[in-house]
């Protein structure tokens, strides 16, 4: 098991949520105040490397146009933590392909960072949350097909060492690609995909890249995994499926005691509770499928907005999209998450939220580094098989 | 009315079809097409009324190649050749007028006379505004305060509807936005053919329209060398649906002005 701190970078300072329409895409940037930006910039970044101290690996995101995630150029801070950093593994969860018009861009500057680490990279990609279509101007409709013709497109740069090639693709022209520099790793860095529907991790699992899934819970995490195990295996990859191969994330916070663990479990709820997002941002047309908009206007909940019921500590730990408490109660909020879903190898912690605060944040790293992780790292070896007994 | 499935260029193509006497090709806006709306009986009385769905809207399928509403007017012109058409009246609403100018720049011969409702396809304001109000980015309140004269009476209620209907409904705006998402609700090289449309156009708009604006479609106009504006007062960007009566001896008078045949 590996464990990877993760921080969104979100900029809390907002006014009451009833003043403005959305969190994200249309909030007026004049809230936000570049001096506390830099701040928090600095605060986050050593944030990462007190996590590092710890022996945990390091995980960022990006977004655009949003407090929730004041982070819209990972590559940028990824190119900062390869200097700053000489052990973590610099997971980027993920690059937002179907909405970057550039794949070889995002081939350059994924193979740039993995040089400056010297091959301590962990490439993801993402086919982006509906929110990030208007930033973007990316067209809602067809953004899957974008993602794998440009994830392939990305790969093919990253593996060819003999001058240029070219690519004519339904969505990417491109007459000469040829990267410099290539990927320190090889034959390339290792290859995350995030997705919430078990439909996509068929396909990821077809191509044995590792799964993430975000707050999923107990039976959506399961039934993704389950796709990506089905997947794997159909497309001859072998019976049986390393947990190392599947990543969830969590909001995650220990503490010594219950009050000190509660009280930063309860601030780490902002992540839930100030995701505030009307629904013609939310869903755009095309992003989901047609029998899923269906549902949602015979009143269903958008498909990613489900652990947004999960709006208390109990119900958030209850639904497994939280594991809070002493480091005991973490262990095994965590192991009936892993029993149920059949294994993952990655455990992503949002351990950063809203206003947790800088001693919280470091509090609840260090007891998880010192007090949790020693247990799970030998209770769920990465060597493990995962599957539901 | 009749209801046929014709293969073109690889589209399976939703057909309608109704009465007798020139044909008017209609081609629907980004509600689609239905054989319900009530324009459908005084445009089919004295015409034959030809409405496709185009590919992607209501059960017409959708090839991945296709993504622009000049694609779709491709599709159309073979119909016409299917149907053994070689002059057609057309009536083009929001959408639907976007793609019968693309069709009528492309083989304007086609094309006797032409009535576009509340048209889009071009741009004529600045850069630094949009000439149509972003419909992907709106509350569906506000989004129908802009599309209706009487929201109350005219606004979809999911309710009534079957989940065949809301499936139609969702999957043909997932199809509009395909077609107009970027350049929004606009084809730049439109306005430089427009000049070849010699068939007599009416632009009509409602006069509640919070869509199309009454300078876009005075600019629009302009750009073709025969057309002119009427307004429709009571209704917004739909006034074939809100004053239904209204639009058919509007756009039937300009049809059969001078009608000969």
């Amino acid at each position: 098991m590996k464990a990877w701190h993760f921080s969104e970078n979100a900029y809390p300072y907002l006014p009451p949520a009833d003043e403005y329409e959305s969190i994200r895409v249309s909030l007026p940037n004049r809230i936000y105040d570049p001096e506390k930006g830099a701040a928090l910039y600095d605060r986050f970044l050593d944030e990462w490397l007190i996590a590092e101290d710890e022996g945990m690996e390091i995980m960022l995101n990006e977004h655009h146009q949003t407090a929730t995630c004041v982070d819209p150029a990972a590559p940028l801070v990824l190119a900062a933590l390869a200097r700053l950093t000489s052990k973590s593994r610099l997971l980027i969860l993920g690059n937002p392909i179907a909405n970057r018009r550039q794949p070889v861009r995002v081939a350059e500057e994924m193979a740039m960072i993995d040089v400056l680490s010297r091959g301590r990279l962990e490439a993801g990609f993402v086919r982006g949350v509906p929110y990030e279509v208007l930033p973007a101007n990316s067209n809602p409709v067809r953004m899957n097909e974008r993602q794998w013709e440009a994830l392939d497109l990305i790969v093919k740069a990253w593996t060819t060492h003999d001058g240029p090639f070219s690519h004519e693709g339904r969505f990417f022209h491109y007459r000469a690609v040829n990267i410099w520099p290539r990927p320190y790793q090889q034959p390339h860095p290792p290859i995350w995909i995030s997705t919430t529907s078990p439909s996509g991790a068929l396909r990821v699992g077809a191509h044995g890249y590792v799964q993430a899934t975000f707050l999923t819970g107990f039976d959506g995490t399961r039934a993704i995994y389950d796709a990506y195990r089905r997947g794997w295996r159909e497309a001859g990859r072998g019976a049986d499926v390393p947990v190392h191969r599947l990543a969830y994330a969590a909001l995650v916070y220990a503490a010594p005691n219950e009050a000190d663990a509660r009280a930063g479990a309860e601030k780490l709820l902002w992540y839930i509770t100030s995701n505030k997002v009307p629904p013609h941002i939310a869903n755009p047309p095309g992003y989901v499928p047609v029998g899923a908009s269906v549902a949602m206007m015979r009143g269903a909940e958008h498909p990613l907005s489900a652990f947004r019921k999960a709006a208390t500590v109990d119900g958030a730990i209850e639904a497994g999209i939280m594991f809070a408490g002493t480091p005991d109660q973490v262990y095994r909020q965590m192991k009936r998450l892993y029993d149920h879903v059949g294994g993952f190898g990655h455990l992503l912690i949002m351990g950063q939220a809203g206003f947790l605060e800088h001693d919280e944040t470091v509090l609840g790293i260090r007891t998880f580094a010192r007090e949790v992780y020693p247990r799970i790292k030998e209770e769920f070896p990465d060597a493990a098989v995962s599957g539901v007994a | 009315m009749q209801r046929h499935v014709i293969a073109i260029a690889g589209v399976e193509l939703e057909l309608f079809e109704a009465g007798e006497g020139p044909p008017i090709l209609f081609l629907h806006g980004a509600n689609g097409f239905a054989p319900e709306h009530p324009y459908v009986a005084p445009l089919a009385a004295r015409h034959r009324l030809i409405a496709p769905s185009h590919p992607g809207f209501g059960k017409s399928s959708l090839p991945d190649w296709i993504d622009t509403p000049d694609d779709i007017a491709y599709i159309h012109l073979e119909l016409l050749d299917r149907l053994g058409l070689h002059q057609v009246d057309v009536i083009g609403c929001s959408l639907g007028g976007w793609i019968a100018c693309e069709l009528a720049t492309k083989v304007p011969e086609l094309v006797r006379r032409m009535v576009l409702v509340g048209p889009v396809g071009v741009k004529t304001g600045p850069v630094d505004r949009l000439d149509i109000p972003d419909i992907f980015a709106q509350p569906q309140d506000k989004l129908n305060a802009l599309l209706f004269h009487d929201p109350a009476r005219m606004r979809m209620d999911p309710s009534r509807l079957t989940d065949e209907q809301l499936a139609i409904s969702v999957r043909n705006r997932e199809t509009l936005a395909l077609l107009t998402w970027e350049p929004y609700m606009h084809n730049p090289k439109l306005p430089h053919r427009l000049h070849r449309i010699a068939a007599p156009a009416l632009f009509v708009r409602g006069e509640s329209d919070g869509l199309v604006s009454a300078p876009y479609i005075e600019s629009y106009a302009r750009l073709l060398p025969n057309a002119r504006v009427a307004t429709i007062a009571v209704a917004g960007h739909a006034p074939q649906l809100e004053q239904t009566d209204e639009f058919a001896r509007m756009a039937l008078a300009f049809l059969e002005a001078g009608d000969v045949r």
